[in-house]
């Protein structure tokens, strides 16, 4: 056997940059920790926000096209739109912390560390496109997230945690069971190699059987993570339970993680052809929308009612994925960056007006009656959180209208005119829960028996992002152009 | 001024924003102001309007996202410029006759918002934009009915609200889809309507796409059997917001139909004739006589509104010029009669806060004034001659004829049926003994409400006798817009269908 020779140009170091700059800055928190404690929350924020704004502009800085890591990290227009998604609601999510109430989970270093570790999972996920190591940036942000969902500390929180887990580690189950069928029939965990062998293979009598079984074990690992109907139950409770930075994190940031991985799996499916994949992607797109649609209607408390939302939406962008075309992978992160920032604010909204213990409700922090009137004592709160819904429903100008505009667009193009209109009513279906807080806010008296929205957690950082949100989803239409621009460069650049 | 349409539509938006300064004391002469200016600057548009020219004038171009084909496209025609006048023209009305007693500063705030939003969608030559308004017009609306209507108010806005909303959405499906037809055709993406008007399109794709607008316009109308909402939304609006959505935002789906139905579908406008003729009939007549049935003036005149507009589907499917002419004219009466008349029910509203005639009876003896100018406004509902609802009606029905004879005698029962429940309503309203104590010392219209409805009355007449200089420029466009389709037309059925009329015309 011959001694293998390592090539150090092969490693290409640059291409992970971005991924160690987020690694070395959670060791640095880790060791500052180490020598002083009792230092002050703000500092580790700080801190959190440097690192990531360091690694964004090296993933900004990286060549298109380029493989390391001994041909395992693959940097293409995906890994860098994804990567730029991931820091960049990294970013924008954790000032949250700032919050005037001390909350258990914020006091503790390790949770900047343990952020900042998984948003390292993350982004491996994003940049590779070997089996393996999507599995190990996949567990590596999961078990780092279950933490910091759990370092909440209420009882929900726990349980939050533990259904999360308990889901997490199955469909991590079925992610190697898939990766392992694949790795069955081809002999290889890289998906640019896996796709060569299948199209050789195609002549083979009985190989659709592995293949497509493989696919299917693949759909649910990841259905399971972007919360498609049927693998959704987990999602309502863990965001009840989790704090609303971490389920307003949840709704964006593993998400666009997960889209992308299925983007490079499914999208190798769907271009060798294999239409079954790409018809139960798309009825699975359509379940998860009209049913979650459903549910969200009958929810009582506003976070529940964003969760499904938040599924329901994710059923929405799917369908974009199964076109297999440059418009359709574009809307997706057209329509995630914009998602990020609407939901970014209205979680922020939930947050700021969040006490430390249920006074509305008996279960719940946030039911629709405790914004019954909100319009007479906070009005610019209200404004703005009508804002945040109007988008959310999809009406113009808001941003999420332009995102559903080209998803629509990219449906209709793709010649499934159907689908196209069954998203579009689900449109029409969605407006009603995201109506009924906007009733509540404006048009309802207030309850004086429920108590009163009171700002208790309110503090400056929360009120900048509050606002930058605020900007960003209603002034949308005139960085739409540049954005869209950008990311159709990027996909087109690699084929996409 | 050559961007006074950019103004038009951001004036009031501006000012809407400014408002939120303005001492609630002062709010309502803020509002009046901001209105009349808004009014005057739509006569200005008017004033330098060329009558003899069809086309598009004071045309904006601005690319939005030129990548996608979105562009600020902005212009007004014969068609279009009458429906902004009317529309800055009932605001005004509304705002000054406005009774509104607790918040009135959010509702001129929010009537500001809404006019941006009305004129935005009849002076908007892109798609999106077009779409873009006529989304953004519900939540204005919504906030009106919800905030200061009756008790069932949020169930007849979120009514309001969501029919709409889904039909609309499946008219952006067609949008799409036409414009993906366009760049499949031509290689670059547009929503320019101009552009769209050069694609001649297969009679299947017509098909698809006319029934996609179809549903969102016939909604807007609203259509049998789409119009469950309005009564709804009429029952429990304010007076101003009865007001403005018989006046102007119903006008947004004919509207629609005349702007992007016929033009861009001709064949399929044409094979589908019948189909919404018959469902118009059923909309004339049954709602006709559910007026008749009800003990609520004000739903008398909600349904009356509905029969009516019915007419104008008629006039509009006629795909001849004195019908679609006869609709657009038709719509303008039908905007400042029906406004007229939900003012004048607000007026007896305020007094007695109930709006049953059985509670009434003999009111023109205690309100004189308030009987004549009732009366006057059921006489042009019903469309005596020598009032403005004549004109429109007759050519509507004129225009029909040469499709139907048949169908335009069922369509013409609306005049018939109109009179007889107008009538029912006039009489056990003003005639006949005071029954009730409480009416005898009525208080006549005092100023406000007389600055309010003098103009509507002189309007009434002034184009019921002389409908020339709004009738002449509409005509202009009108006979362009069916020259455009003839030359579009690929059926046979469709060449006759819209040729025949125009050579009638040209024999007169």
């Amino acid at each position: 056997m011959a001694p293998i020779s390592i090539d150090f140009t092969t490693l290409n170091l640059g291409t992970l940059s971005p991924m160690l700059i987020t690694l070395l800055g959670a060791l640095v928190i880790l060791c500052i920790d180490l020598f002083k404690s009792n230092l002050d929350k703000t500092l580790y924020v700080t801190l959190t926000i440097l690192t990531l704004f360091i690694a964004l502009g090296a993933t900004l800085s990286l060549d298109i096209n380029q493989r390391g890591l001994f041909n395992t990290i693959l940097i293409d227009g995906v890994s860098i739109l994804g990567q730029v998604l991931i820091l960049a609601g990294s970013m924008l999510f954790i000032p949250l912390a700032l919050t005037k109430r001390k909350f258990h989970d914020f006091s503790y270093p390790e949770f900047f560390a343990l952020f900042l570790f998984m948003v390292f999972g993350f982004q491996f996920m994003a940049a590779s496109d070997n089996l393996i190591l999507i599995f190990v940036g996949l567990e590596t942000a999961s078990l780092s997230l279950y933490t910091l969902i759990a370092m909440h500390n209420t009882k929900l929180a726990h349980e939050a945690a533990i259904k999360y887990f308990t889901m997490g580690a199955m469909a991590a189950g079925f992610f190697a069971m898939g990766a392992a069928a694949i790795y069955g029939v081809t002999g290889s965990v890289e998906l640019a190699t896996v796709a060569k062998i299948f199209q050789s293979k195609f002549s083979e009598p009985e190989i659709m059987v592995p293949i497509i079984g493989g696919a299917l074990l693949m759909v649910v690992a990841i259905g399971f993570k972007i919360s498609l109907i049927p693998f959704h139950m987990w999602t309502p409770d863990t965001y009840e339970g989790a704090s609303a930075p971490m389920a307003g994190y949840m709704s964006i940031v593993p998400k666009v993680a997960m889209m992308v991985v299925a983007m490079r799996l499914f999208g190798m499916y769907i271009e060798l052809d294999i239409t079954i994949i790409k018809y139960t992607i798309i009825v699975l797109a359509i379940i998860t929308t009209t049913l979650a649609n459903m549910m969200a209607l009958v929810q009582k408390d506003v976070k529940r009612m964003l969760a499904y939302s938040s599924i329901s939406h994710a059923g929405f962008v799917l369908v974009a994925l199964a076109l297999d075309t440059t418009k359709g992978y574009s809307s997706i992160f057209m329509y995630y960056g914009l998602f990020m920032f609407t939901n970014l604010g209205a979680f922020t909204m939930l947050w700021v007006s969040r006490h430390k213990y249920n006074i509305h409700h008996d279960r719940f922090h946030h039911p629709y009656e405790k914004f019954a009137g909100m319009i007479k004592r906070a009005p610019i709160s209200a404004v703005i959180m009508a804002i945040f819904m109007l988008s959310l429903a999809g009406v113009p100008p808001f941003s999420l209208f332009w995102g559903k505009l080209y998803v629509l667009s990219a449906v209709v193009d793709s010649g499934y005119y159907t689908v196209a209109i069954i998203l579009a009513l689900n449109s029409a279906i969605a407006v009603y829960y995201y109506l009924k807080l906007i009733i509540y806010m404006f048009l309802k008296p207030e309850d004086l028996a429920q108590g009163k929205v009171t700002y208790a957690n309110r503090a400056f950082s929360l009120e900048v992002v509050i606002g930058l949100a605020a900007l960003a989803t209603a002034a949308s239409i005139f960085y739409v152009e540049p954005l869209m621009q950008y990311i159709t460069r990027l996909l087109s650049a690699s084929g996409f | 001024m050559s961007n006074i349409l950019t103004v038009l539509i951001f004036f009031p938006l501006i000012a809407a924003i400014f408002g939120f300064m303005v001492n609630q004391k002062s709010i309502r002469v803020y509002g009046i102001t901001v209105a009349a200016a808004e009014f005057l600057l739509s006569l200005w548009l008017w004033a330098s309007f060329d009558a003899s020219n069809p086309g598009m004038q004071f045309v904006e171009h601005l690319d939005l996202i030129p990548e996608f084909g979105i562009s600020y496209f902005l212009g007004v025609d014969g068609i279009s410029l009458f429906i902004v006048i009317m529309s800055t023209l009932m605001t005004l009305i509304g705002i000054i006759a406005l009774s509104v007693k607790e918040d009135v500063k959010n509702m001129i705030i929010t009537l500001l918002f809404l006019e941006v939003a009305m004129i935005g969608v009849f002076v908007s030559l892109d798609a999106i934009l077009f779409y873009v308004f006529w989304e953004f017009s519900l939540v204005p609306m919504l906030y009106i009915i919800g905030a200061w209507g009756g008790n069932l108010r949020l169930y007849a806005s979120i009514k309001f609200f969501i029919y709409t909303f889904a039909g609309s959405l499946v008219m952006l499906v067609g949008m799409l889809y036409l414009a993906f037809v366009f760049h499949a055709t031509t290689g670059h993406w547009s929503f320019a309507l101009t552009d769209w008007y050069a694609l001649i399109l297969p009679f299947d794709v017509q098909t698809y796409l006319f029934w996609a607008f179809f549903l969102g316009f016939a909604i807007k109308v609203p259509m049998f059997p789409f119009h469950t909402w309005l009564p709804y939304a009429h029952g429990q609006a304010p007076t101003v917001g009865s007001v403005i959505l018989a006046a102007v935002l119903l006008k947004m789906g004919t509207y629609g139909f005349v702007r992007f139905s016929l033009p861009l579908f001709p064949d399929a406008s044409v094979a589908y004739i019948v189909p919404v003729a018959i469902l118009a009939i059923i909309m004339i007549i049954y709602t006709a006589m559910v007026a008749y049935a009800q003990k609520d003036i004000k739903q008398v005149i909600a349904y009356s509104s509905i029969s009516h507009m019915g007419v104008i589907i008629i006039g509009t499917f006629a795909m001849n010029t004195e019908g679609i002419a006869g609709s657009v004219f038709l719509m303008l009466s039908h905007g400042i009669v029906s406004g007229a008349l939900f003012l004048l029910v607000g007026v007896i509203y305020d007094r007695r806060h109930t709006k049953l005639m059985s509670e009434f009876g003999g009111l023109a003896k205690s309100m004189p004034n308030f009987a004549v100018i009732f009366g006057v406004m059921t006489m042009a509902a019903v469309g005596l001659p020598l009032t403005i609802g004549f004109i429109g009606e007759y050519l509507s029905l004129a225009g029909f004829f040469k499709v139907s004879p048949f169908m335009t005698i069922l369509a013409g029962s609306s005049i018939i049926l109109g009179a007889a429940y107008m009538l029912r309503a006039l009489k056990n309203t003003f005639f006949g003994p005071i029954t009730k104590p409480e009416n005898e010392n009525l208080p006549d219209l005092d100023a406000k409400e007389l600055t309010a409805l003098i103009p509507l009355v002189a309007i009434v007449i002034w184009l019921g006798v002389y409908p020339k200089p709004v009738l002449g420029p509409i005509d202009t466009t009108t006979k362009a817009l069916v020259q455009m389709m003839h030359e579009k037309a690929q059926t046979k059925e469709a060449k006759k269908t819209i040729l025949v009329s125009k050579k009638a015309k040209e024999a007169k």
